[in-house]
């Protein structure tokens, strides 16, 4: 299908997309569109007017920063999947991000799709917004009001739903600096590689002694949002994988990939392999 | 100012090309319907089958997910620029010497993703594998090939241009 008419402009700066936003209540944002050309193809959207921020400068860095004695990852909204996949600052010090691009969709999809705008659209099927919530990233924003920072456990809402307001901009995201005790692990089933997935998870850790500490599971395909698993958290901390599958607590709909029973089973089984993951030095 | 209807000015297979065009036109419909360049396929109009793959800015890309009107002074190929120029000229005899292709409707977007890891091999003096090659056309869809002989036939092509250069 064609998607139905609307109205386009380039946006000069923040301040023109935000004042824009302001007086078209049905205005969208057009970063790499990968997602949004879609829907509007398909006629599951119609909105009067795109607001391409392709042209507003300075969003499209990577850099890592220090805030406060810590050190984060710095990346700009308008960041490509392909940018990214192939940063070195991103596959040293954001390994996790690193291993999930090759995930994200197809080559040609990746030199166009931005991460913050995965980020932004919280598809509950896709691979940034549960790497942001097991990195426990943060989550930058403009608005009429100024800039706003927001933690990713209070980002994400519900299906399609994030605490960005209706004429909020993402200008990036963070997400802490991986340091020799960091771990990581991520894994995920589709039908055909580059698919939306089945179930997916990203994980981090920290390197305890012998064990595992700060645990953080964010599973995605399995709810309207990204999803923590705080009791398999616990047990896998406490060094016990097969605990840890038995403590899982998700609840998944079913949709057209797989039946609830499918989904809960597949979590289980990548669990054990992220466990394994997040085991291995690095 | 947002309009529903724009000018846009671009060079097309190395040719400068100035249009009017509405907003909701997609990369892949302008280039076809306003530039007769039909070796750009429609499928699916979502993303999902590759068909439409050509390449913008040096970078492949899905036609149907992008607008015309975002490529104002952008660089687009597609596959008659590539075929013309030569650019893929032992790909195609590959494809056909292996029997890559049946009704060929999945063949440009094919040819031109393919190109594309051929390059990124090239520039870093590796040959892909073949599990490589598969991973990089997963995003195109071939329905009558069952794609091991596309798969031989970039694999060949890699191999060739690995060679010639050594």
């Amino acid at each position: 299908m064609k998607p139905a008419p609307f109205a386009y402009h380039k946006a000069a700066s923040l301040a023109d997309a935000i004042a824009l936003l302001g007086q078209h209540s049905d205005a969208r944002l057009l970063a790499g569109g990968q997602s949004l050309i879609a829907t509007l193809n398909m006629r599951l959207s119609a909105p009067t007017l795109l607001i391409d921020i392709n042209g507003i400068a300075g969003l499209a860095e990577i850099a890592v920063q220090d805030r406060a004695g810590k050190s984060f990852v710095e990346i700009g909204a308008l960041v490509r999947h392909a940018q990214a996949e192939r940063s070195d600052l991103i596959a040293r010090h954001a390994p996790l991000i690193a291993r999930a691009m090759p995930f994200i969709a197809h080559p040609a999809i990746r030199t166009r799709g931005t991460l913050g705008g995965s980020i932004a659209f919280a598809d509950p099927a896709a691979e940034m917004p549960a790497c942001l919530l097991a990195l426990d990233g943060e989550v930058d924003a403009q608005g009429p009001d100024g800039k706003s920072t927001i933690k990713a456990a209070d980002y994400f809402q519900g299906l399609y739903e994030t605490a960005l307001g209706s004429q909020d901009v993402l200008t990036g995201f963070r997400v802490p600096a991986a340091d020799k005790d960091s771990r990581f692990g991520f894994a995920e089933l589709a039908r055909r590689h580059g698919d939306y997935a089945i179930v997916g998870l990203a994980a981090s850790a920290r390197a305890h002694g012998a064990g595992l500490a700060d645990v953080r599971l964010a599973f995605f395909g399995v709810g309207n949002t990204p999803l923590r698993a705080e009791k398999s958290e616990a047990a896998l901390a406490a060094g016990d994988i097969e605990a840890a599958v038995a403590a899982l607590d998700l609840d998944p709909h079913d949709d057209i990939q797989a039946t609830p029973e499918v989904k809960k089973h597949l979590a289980g089984v990548l669990l054990r392999r992220v466990a394994a993951q997040l085991m291995e030095a690095r | 100012m947002a309009e529903l209807i724009m000018d846009i000015t671009l060079t097309v297979n190395g040719e400068p090309v100035s249009e009017r065009v509405e907003a909701r036109k997609t990369l892949v419909d302008f280039v076809r319907d306003d530039l007769g360049l039909t070796g750009s396929h429609v499928g699916c109009e979502h993303g999902v089958c590759g068909a439409c793959t050509m390449r913008v800015d040096g970078e492949i890309v899905r036609g149907c997910l992008m607008l015309a009107v975002q490529c104002d002074g952008a660089t687009v190929e597609t596959i008659e620029g590539l075929s013309d120029q030569g650019e893929v000229a032992d790909l195609q005899a590959a494809f056909e010497q292996r029997n890559a292709l049946q009704c060929g409707f999945c063949t440009p977007g094919m040819v031109t993703a393919a190109q594309a890891i051929l390059l990124q091999a090239k520039a870093s003096g590796t040959v892909p594998s073949r599990e490589e090659i598969r991973e990089h056309i997963s995003g195109n869809y071939c329905r009558c090939t069952g794609y091991h002989a596309i798969v031989d036939a970039v694999e060949t092509v890699a191999k060739a241009r690995a060679g010639a250069k050594a």
